[in-house]
């Protein structure tokens, strides 16, 4: 066990080490400056561009530059080129903002999707299972963008609520209750489509396990021994089906970072996608890099949770 | 159950081989018509194919029948199916049909023909960008699959680190230090090839066994650069990309192609590590074929079916993929109409000409949704052990 958690954490850190490396080269070598270096931008004359240019290292060779920035990422000096201000501070400013999204949207996709897969797995072939089946391609396929205007214009029409940003502007200092149903109506929207994709996705996939086990020899047996309904499907069934979902608990980490990009930015929420879109769009290497470096260690430590979860739950594996 | 003629009259002979009443091809279509969705997807994936390329025909050249930038300022935001005011127009003005189907938008461009010159683009980012994908991944996956025990030796190891620093240094205008490096991997591969031929006849030197030292595997490197790739927060990494270069259509397909084959590598190596060990691929070995012919005339046929499957559905998330990097303004530049940015163009009317969200929408909705039933069908027909037995 302890051997198995050393041996991944020296593999996961190479790997970041390359992610590092391969994330500077994309952004570096792709053609064009960054907004405020361009020597085509008529805000600056060519002596702020040099010094510009020198402040932010870019005269230097490229294995230099790396340096300088993955040193200051380390000691969390980090700047963006934008507006001067330190990058993690914003990140986390803007993490906080995700984090509600972040949060409802795991709440309804894993409360959703379990009675839904569950309920078409025993009812297999069934009107519910087929229907709850063409839903979730539905939703699989419906574009998130396309979706959201669709929503936007029902809630809207029918409840007379305002959805964009993160609170109606100017809302002030009302009741404290209407602040409350405010913000959780601003709030719905946007994690109800971040959690579209992963309810279709995750029903289907707790239906195939629960399936597979409701096929399983023991099951039978279960029913055969004349036990209630509900206790085979429920005690005996389910418990064997929750054990890949147990592991699933590290993966759904990197989705704190990922965020919606297009969802952030329909609904005016100040998040992490809608600060790496603005990022990309001025060319803020800084930010643009420490995103990528977050997300990239939120994805290895997510997968080093499922590893470490299923070694717990799973007494086969383990030595 | 058809009866075959041969198996209740006389002159059926022992001798003859046994083959099975239907091929593969009858039995596949038999069972991929009980699933009644797939059906619906393939015939509207087909209705969509043809759609597109004649869209193409009909939205391209100088003087297209159904012209997509034509702006009528004059007719703007008219709903679907409205008549064009004729006494408004000039007669070069006039749309072909003599109708707006699909009505048209804030700058009086015809809507219908928009969408046909968009879902051109969708077919072919969907289909080249998963071709990419499908190339890389079914390369990777099959050199992880069918060499990965191998190992990678120091010679190879160096003489490729030469090489790349040699290329990164050529690129970032360092002419002189890049070719020497270059020459230096060069000389490097040279060196191995000539020691190979010494070190066979005699006792090796030291140096020699350190210079062939095995290091990782093969099948560890690829597998490793997979989870790299993975690492990277996909539709960030592509918005990226595609912001950084020149926006042009080629980009797009290629970035989301670059970006996408990881799964087809991990399914091509899983089909891979488990055929390799299996009769045929001995007898084949048995029977001196090279090894390219084993991998894609012996092997690759009996891994296509995942690789067909998650291609299927790669598709589905290609065209989705381009429709929302279009509404974020990025990809085909404005006067070429796509999906995406009807869509977006539409937004700011979204309660005054619902229409311009809702047809780039269902159209999105129903493509992909014909993809995905289809790729479902193919992965249920296609794998035996989730049919439901009955």
């Amino acid at each position: 066990m302890l051997s198995f958690i050393g041996r991944s954490i020296v593999q996961k850190i190479i790997t970041l080490f390359f992610v590092s490396i391969v994330s500077f080269l994309i952004i570096h070598l792709a053609p064009g400056e960054p907004s405020q270096v361009d020597p085509m931008n008529p805000k600056f004359t060519p002596e702020m561009v040099e010094r510009f240019r020198e402040a932010f290292h870019l005269d230097e060779p490229l294995y230099a530059q790396y340096l300088y920035f993955y040193r200051d990422l380390f000691s969390g000096k980090t700047i963006s080129w934008k507006d001067n201000l330190p990058v993690l501070k914003k990140i986390w400013e803007r993490f906080l903002n995700s984090l509600p999204l972040f949060i409802v949207g795991t709440i309804l996709t894993w409360t959703i999707s379990f009675p839904v897969g569950i309920r078409s797995a025993l009812f297999r072939g069934g009107f519910y299972d087929r229907s709850s089946t063409f839903f979730a391609y539905l939703l699989i396929s419906i574009p998130g963008f396309f979706f959201a205007y669709i929503l936007i214009i029902f809630v809207v029409n029918q409840f007379q609520v305002p959805v964009i940003g993160m609170e109606t502007f100017g809302i002030g200092d009302t009741a404290w209750l209407t602040m409350a149903m405010d913000r959780i109506w601003h709030l719905l929207l946007p994690s109800l489509l971040g959690a579209t994709g992963g309810i279709a996705v995750l029903s289907r996939y707790v239906r195939s396990q629960m399936l597979e086990v409701e096929g399983q020899d023991y099951v039978r047996t279960a029913k055969a021994k004349g036990l209630p309904p509900d206790q085979v499907h429920y005690k005996h069934a389910l418990r064997n089906a929750l054990l890949p979902f147990v592991t699933m608990f590290g993966l759904i980490l990197p989705g704190l970072i990922g965020g919606s990009v297009i969802i952030e930015s329909i609904f005016a929420w100040p998040g992490m996608g809608r600060m790496a879109y603005e990022a990309i769009l001025a060319r803020d290497y800084p930010v643009i890099l420490t995103i990528n470096f977050v997300a990239a260690v939120l994805v290895l430590v997510g997968t080093f949770i499922s590893d470490l979860l299923y070694l717990v739950v799973d007494p086969r594996i383990r030595m | 159950m058809d009866v075959n003629p041969h198996t209740d009259s006389q002159d059926y002979q022992l001798d003859e081989p046994l083959a099975p009443k239907r091929t593969r091809r009858e039995e596949f279509w038999r069972l991929f018509k009980q699933n009644r969705l797939a059906i619906a997807g393939l015939v509207f994936f087909i209705v969509f194919f043809v759609v597109a390329i004649i869209g193409l025909a009909l939205t391209r050249g100088k003087d297209p029948v159904l012209d997509p930038a034509m702006v009528r300022l004059q007719e703007k935001l008219r709903p679907p199916l409205a008549k064009p005011n004729f006494e408004m127009l000039q007669p070069n003005e006039v749309p072909t049909l003599g109708i707006y189907v699909f009505g048209t938008d804030d700058l009086g461009r015809d809507v219908f023909a928009r969408m046909l010159q968009g879902s051109w683009v969708s077919l072919t980012v969907g289909f080249v960008a998963v071709g990419i994908a499908i190339i890389i991944g079914i390369f990777l996956g099959g050199i992880a699959g069918y060499y990965g025990q191998r190992h990678i030796r120091i010679n190879q190891l160096i003489a490729a680190g030469f090489l790349t620093a040699g290329v990164v240094l050529l690129i970032t205008d360092l002419i002189w230090a890049g070719a020497v490096f270059l020459l230096c991997g060069l000389a490097c591969i040279l060196l191995s090839f000539l020691t190979k031929k010494s070190a066979r006849s005699r006792t090796k030197p030291a140096w020699t066994r350190l210079w062939y030292f095995n290091t990782i595997s093969i099948d560890t490197l690829v597998m490793r650069f997979v989870d790299i790739m993975l690492c990277f927060p996909s539709f960030l990494l592509i918005l990226t990309v595609v912001a950084l270069l020149p926006a042009s259509i080629y980009n797009i397909m290629i970035v989301i192609g670059l970006t996408s084959w990881m799964g087809t590598t991990r399914f091509v190596r899983a089909e891979f590590l488990s055929l390799r060990e299996q009769d045929f691929v001995a007898a084949a070995k048995a029977l001196g074929l090279s090894n390219f012919r084993i991998i894609f005339r012996h092997m690759m046929p009996n891994a296509v079916a995942p690789v067909l499957v998650s291609a299927t559905i790669g598709i589905a998330t290609a065209i989705l993929t381009e429709a929302g990097l279009s509404f974020l303004g990025f990809g085909v530049p404005p006067p070429h109409a796509t999906w995406g940015n009807i869509l977006s163009d539409g937004k700011r009317f979204i309660f005054d000409a619902p229409w311009l969200t809702f047809v780039p929408g269902i159209a999105i909705l129903l493509v992909v949704l014909s993809f995905n039933l289809f790729g479902e069908g193919l992965r249920d027909v296609m794998n035996p052990k989730l049919r439901e037995r009955n």
